[in-house]
């Protein structure tokens, strides 16, 4: 490593082992394999980008990532998915006065602390108003999702979505998690860093308590399954004559030489084959140009008056303070933006899934594995993130074959009908996240910057 | 008016649902907010892993406990889990000892940022984490044993004749005995021990107490070696008290963590204080009042819902909101901690 230090190939040679790497899995397991490998390594590429918008540029420690990419998920069901007459005539309006209540209640509540002034009772007064807006909106909230459950609850019971295209939800997810980020970020915004990490490890556990609880919304735990596709099905592909053609052409040296019937049962065989590969590349398509997309924009404000503004303030507050800068604002600003580009990533994930799955949703999975992606690929460097975000998922999936292989290895000498080695083997899935760990401290210790350390040269 | 009888029953419906469990789990959260707030006042950061310590620490105790069940060592009506937990707290001890000198040590030497060690520490609750699920498994494991009841709610009824049963259950009592226990030494050990006024001397103002020749490295260890007594005692309680599985544990460190903010991150009272407050707020909030209120309201008022402020599910929410709410109005905590 430190022989590649300070040379400008740095990005070029670690790309390019990333590629052998990903190439090597192709040809030793399979191309479907080393495709899903890396439509998974673009989507954590993009939520790294939106981690490393808030830590590199800005040193904000957002622990809640998890909560902003299960808000996308939640977008691709409410945007792709049909809507539920039914459940809208037996509880939509019911909802919507709750809703109702509840915002103009906040307002309400709102105003009333601030035109109370010093009079006494302040925070009493505040405290039984809330308490009556959630009453209020708990009054008609109660029997309209008991209605909306009750409507078909093993196919829908919940209101679906709008129907539109799920491409869309990417930019609505990415709403969600704005929206959801200002929120939060007007609150905890401004105090020491530990408490904005500690606020947003607890918002990510509730927005995911309500995606996996409210039923009414998004089918709660019963998930929701069958999300339609921006790509065609392999099946159709299969029926597909200019599809079949395609493939024919590009095997037609495998298929002269056979037989008539051999070669009919083989060019259907190659067609299967090759429908899994042609969609996954569809994604992986669609998936690059928003990585691409997203790249440029980071890269342009990273270099732009503005990036050096927020990296001035993440470096020394006071003094920019001092210099006339919002620093609240900023990092309002930045908290938002950057829990948008996550949202973004959940909501294409989802969409990849095609299915949106509340339980799954776990904090080391998806909100600690992207802080090591972003730390080990260098934060404050948008190439480094995007490279650890790759490097870290292949990391990840391939640790649990290679602890099974390890683990198979260390039992070798052991009678294979023992307690102990069937326990070894069944827990050598934990192995990664303790190679998880074990990357983080060894990236901290010997190279602080990550694989592709800040260009600047302050530190 | 109620009648005296019903005033009784909706009091013994209290204690029983209401404040036997808060007392109970305020015990456990004040202990692993102590652990928390002690590692804060000391090194300065916020312990990511301390969950995960928690479930570290049950987790060799209940290897040791099955250990001596299977040799045939009981404690009598106590859960095996009392012999074991010393050498747990040891193990923990030892481990804890170990991350320090390989891991953090080296940042204190480069008097790195408090954000750093909060990194180092979530690379620190991978690795207790994985380690964890590697040994004993994702699984829920129960280990408690010995006599469950002190009474049963059968008993209460019959003794007492009121309609509303009162349970007293083993591992309630033992917690909260237990936790008192070692609250009481841990004060002791800090305002009368020499070791424990360095400790505090150190945590006040770091610069002074180093120029009066108090020794950092000693301080630290025995910082962690407290750390581990109080999280192998919380996370051996919380385990005998519901059961044990890594990934609750893990989800602790958020009602743990507002517990020590609310009272004041680096005061030792305030993070029993927090514990309580926690607890209670979360078992009062999630609680369903319905049966209660039946006692208590005339008939033609009584509640046909189940009056719930929240379901079960959003206890997190709880946490979260006190939370909120004390970093908004005193951000220090009720005791005034130290804001780095």
């Amino acid at each position: 490593m430190s022989l590649l230090k300070g040379t400008r190939l740095r990005p070029f040679i670690v790309f390019g082992i990333m590629a052998a790497l990903l190439t090597f899995v192709g040809i030793s397991q399979s191309w479907g394999v080393s495709l899903t490998i890396i439509n998974m390594c673009i989507i954590s590429a993009i939520m790294t980008l939106g981690v490393n918008i808030q830590w590199g540029y800005a040193g904000l420690f957002n622990v809640g990532i998890m909560g902003f990419c299960a808000l996308g998920g939640a977008a691709a069901v409410l945007v792709s998915k049909a809507p539920v007459t039914e459940a809208w005539s037996a509880g939509g309006a019911g909802m919507a006065l709750a809703l109702l209540c509840l915002v103009a209640g906040c307002c309400f509540v709102f105003i009333l602390n601030r035109k109370w002034g010093k009079r006494p009772f302040r925070t009493t007064v505040t405290f039984i108003a809330a308490l009556g807006v959630y009453f209020l909106a708990r009054h008609f909230y109660d029997p309209a999702s008991a209605a909306i459950e009750a409507v078909n609850p093993a196919k829908t019971g919940y209101l679906g979505g709008m129907g539109m295209p799920i491409i869309l939800s990417w930019i609505v997810g990415g709403l969600f998690a704005a929206g959801a980020a200002w929120l939060i970020g007007k609150v905890t915004l401004g105090l020491r860093t530990d408490y904005l990490a500690i606020a947003t490890l607890g918002i990510a556990e509730i927005i995911v308590a309500l995606l996996k609880n409210e039923d009414w919304l998004t089918r709660g735990a019963k998930n929701v399954t069958g999300l339609p596709r921006p790509v065609p099905f392999e099946l159709q592909l299969q029926q597909d004559s200019w599809f079949v053609d395609l493939v024919s052409r590009f095997n037609a040296d495998l298929l002269a030489g056979l037989a008539t019937d051999e070669r009919a049962a083989t060019l259907q065989s190659l067609v299967m084959d090759a429908s899994g590969i042609f969609v996954k590349l569809c994604y992986t398509g669609l998936f690059l140009m928003v990585l691409l997309v997203l790249f440029t924009l980071c890269q342009l404000a990273l270099n732009s008056p503005w990036g050096r503004m927020v990296r001035a303030i993440r470096d020394n507050e006071t003094a920019a303070a001092a210099m006339g800068k919002d620093i609240k604002g900023r990092h309002l600003q930045i908290f938002v933006l950057g829990s948008a580009v996550v949202g973004i990533a959940g909501a294409m994930m989802t969409t990849l899934d095609g299915q949106f799955t509340p339980g799954t949703y776990n904090p080391l999975r998806y909100t600690f594995l992207i802080w090591v992606m972003v730390i080990v690929g260098g934060s404050g460097n948008n190439l480094g993130s995007i490279l650890g975000g790759f490097l870290v998922w292949f990391i990840w999936i391939e640790a649990e074959p290679m602890g099974t292989w390890l683990m198979n290895v260390v039992t070798l000498g052991l009678d294979p009908a023992s307690a102990l080695k069937a326990h070894l083997l069944g827990s050598a899935q934990y192995m990664r996240l303790m190679v998880m760990g074990g990357v983080l401290l060894l990236v901290l210790r010997y190279s602080p910057g990550g694989i592709l350390a800040e260009k600047s040269g302050h530190k | 008016m109620p009648e005296f009888i019903d005033i009784l029953n909706a009091l013994v419906l209290m204690t029983n649902y209401v404040i036997l469990p808060a007392l109970t789990y305020g015990s456990q959260l004040a202990l692993g907010a102590l652990g928390v707030t002690l590692v804060f006042g000391i090194l300065r950061f916020s312990n990511f892993a301390h969950g995960d310590t928690m479930a570290f620490g049950a987790m060799v105790t209940i290897l040791i406990t099955w250990w001596f069940q299977s040799l045939g060592l009981s404690f009598g009506p106590l859960p095996t889990a009392l012999l074991a937990l010393p050498f747990g707290i040891a193990v923990t001890a030892v481990f804890l000892l170990f991350t320090d000198r390989f891991v953090y040590k080296h940042y204190r030497g480069i008097g790195a940022k408090p954000i750093t060690f909060v990194m180092v520490s979530v690379g620190v609750m991978f690795i207790m984490n994985g380690l964890v699920r590697f040994v004993i498994g994702p699984a829920d494991q129960r280990f408690a044993d010995g006599a469950r009841f002190i009474f049963k709610a059968r008993e209460f009824k019959e003794y007492t004749g009121l309609a509303e049963g009162l349970a007293l259950r083993s591992s309630q009592v033992i917690t909260i005995v237990l936790a008192i226990i070692l609250v009481a030494a841990l004060f002791w050990f800090l305002q009368k021990t020499k070791t424990g006024k360095a400790m505090r001397a150190f945590s006040d103002n770091e610069n002074l107490a180093l120029l009066s020749g108090i020794d950092p490295d000693k301080i630290v260890r025995i910082t962690w070696i407290l750390a581990a007594i109080l999280a192998t005692v919380a996370g051996v309680l919380y385990g005998l008290d519901k059961s044990f599985k890594p990934f609750v544990y893990f989800q602790l460190l958020l009602p743990i963590f507002a517990a020590a903010i609310v009272g004041g991150l680096g005061k030792p009272i305030g993070a029993i204080a927090g514990g309580f407050i926690i607890a209670f707020s979360e078992v009062a909030i999630t609680y369903v009042y319905k049966k209660f209120l039946i006692y208590l309201l005339p008939e033609n008022l009584e509640p046909e819902s189940l009056m719930q402020l929240l379901a079960t599910e959003y206890k997190f929410a709880v946490s979260f909101v006190i939370l909120v709410l004390v970093l908004l109005v005193r951000p220090t905590g009720i005791f005034k901690g130290n804001v780095v």
